[in-house]
């Protein structure tokens, strides 16, 4: 199967900007299915972002992120060519991870 | 596009004559100059109007000059982006969104989808020209041995039951992702439909035309009710997107959906939201439909896939 994480980290003069777009589906446990039962809550628990060994972001995300989340955000101290590491886990201990070198 | 009888001219409006002693003078006069408008009314429509000799490209043009002059500041290639050339704050949204945009996963499940041989050995790419790469701006066509339109979406299901496997929904993820691939390999070409010198033909694209001006559900709405008459207004937290181009930016990611939509997902719930009841997809009116449609949008290139609120 794909990768389910797509990043795209940028060095600008400042920071470093990343982009993320993960593929989830975020169910939060109070949505039935055709057939009137409840979808069980399938949802990423925490999201991280690692350059050369410090986590340089992390979430704690609950039932109310959406489907296939998208995540924006900077971070200083890293240079082009550099690795980025992305993983996810969620309530069902499934995770996937990506590492990206930072453009 | 129907034309209607000024207001002045109408029945009710002729004004009651003022003395009974002049009245037969009145009429007369009401009455001579009544004829003398009507005629100059028709021979103004004629080219137009004549309702019997259908005249696509003349429509194609009269279509595109409406949108033109109902919005002068818009680019015309500019019309396959929707609301985002109408709106600019949905614009910047938009913008930003592209860099990352949404149908990725889609487009990616459809290019392996496209790729991935039936069990017979055989691919998509053998049901199509030029191996279904960059094709999109010629479907939907007229087949001239059937007699009916074939869009994109049928011809992807037909392959499939020609090569063996069982056809997919027409409203489903994987038709959305394979129409999303075959999109992408097109986009920036014009649209270049044809209608064949057929009578069948012709048919079939006033049947599209006479559905899209066809006002139907609770609501009594026609399709050109929200994309011909209100583009740039709101419905609620929307912004109705231009009929000219529509079709373009297919297939789309809607972030209300919350995945994406081929042709005939968009079709059925459009019915569905004026409180119609919609016909089964891939239906001949839906067919005719996205034959005029597309028609219509002649020259405005292939955006799709596409991402809408």
């Amino acid at each position: 199967m794909a990768s389910s994480i797509r990043v795209r980290a940028i060095a600008n003069v400042e920071a470093t900007e990343v982009q993320t777009l993960i593929q989830h589906p975020m169910d939060s446990g109070f949505v039935r299915d055709a057939k009137g039962e409840f979808i069980p809550a399938h949802f990423i628990q925490q999201l991280t972002f690692e350059h050369g060994g410090r986590k340089v972001f992390v979430a704690d995300w609950g039932t109310a992120v959406s489907k296939d989340p998208y995540v924006k955000f900077s971070f200083k101290g890293a240079n082009k060519g550099d690795d980025l590491k992305v993983s996810w886990i969620d309530n069902k201990a499934e995770t996937d991870t990506a590492t990206v070198k930072i453009q | 596009m129907k034309f209607r009888m000024p207001r002045s001219l109408s029945p009710e409006r002729v004004p009651a004559s003022p003395k009974p002693a002049t009245e037969v003078s009145v009429r007369s006069r009401i009455h001579f100059a009544l004829a003398a408008l009507a005629a100059l009314a028709l021979s103004t429509l004629q080219p137009a109007g004549a309702a019997d000799t259908p005249d696509p490209a003349a429509d194609a043009k009269a279509f595109r000059d409406y949108f033109v002059n109902k919005f002068p500041n818009v680019k015309l290639e500019d019309f396959v982006n929707g609301p985002y050339a109408l709106d600019g704050d949905m614009r910047r949204q938009w913008e930003e969104k592209e860099q990352f945009p949404p149908y990725e996963f889609s487009l990616e499940m459809g290019k392996e989808m496209f790729a991935k041989p039936f069990n017979n050995g055989k691919r998509y790419a053998d049901c199509f020209e030029n191996q279904g790469i960059g094709i999109k701006q010629t479907y939907p066509y007229f087949d001239e041995r059937e007699g009916k339109v074939v869009t994109l979406e049928l011809a992807l299901n037909r392959c499939r039951e020609k090569n063996g496997e069982a056809v997919l929904s027409y409203v489903g993820d994987e038709m959305a992702a394979l129409t999303a691939y075959m999109a992408f390999t097109s986009r920036g070409r014009p649209f270049a439909i044809k209608v064949p010198d057929d009578p069948r033909a012709l048919e079939a694209y006033q049947n599209g035309k006479r559905y899209f001006y066809t006002r139907r559900g609770q609501l009594n709405f026609s399709c050109a009710t929200c994309h011909v008459q209100n583009p740039g207004e709101r419905m609620r937290a929307e912004v109705l997107a231009p009929a000219l181009g529509i079709l373009n930016a297919m297939p789309i990611y809607r972030s209300e959906w919350g995945g994406m939509g081929t042709i005939s997902r968009r079709f059925t719930t459009c019915n569905s939201q004026i409180r119609g009841v919609p016909l089964e997809p891939q239906a001949e009116e839906y067919r005719d439909l996205e034959y005029y449609l597309s028609y219509v949008s002649n020259g405005l290139p292939i955006a799709g896939p596409g991402a809408r609120p």
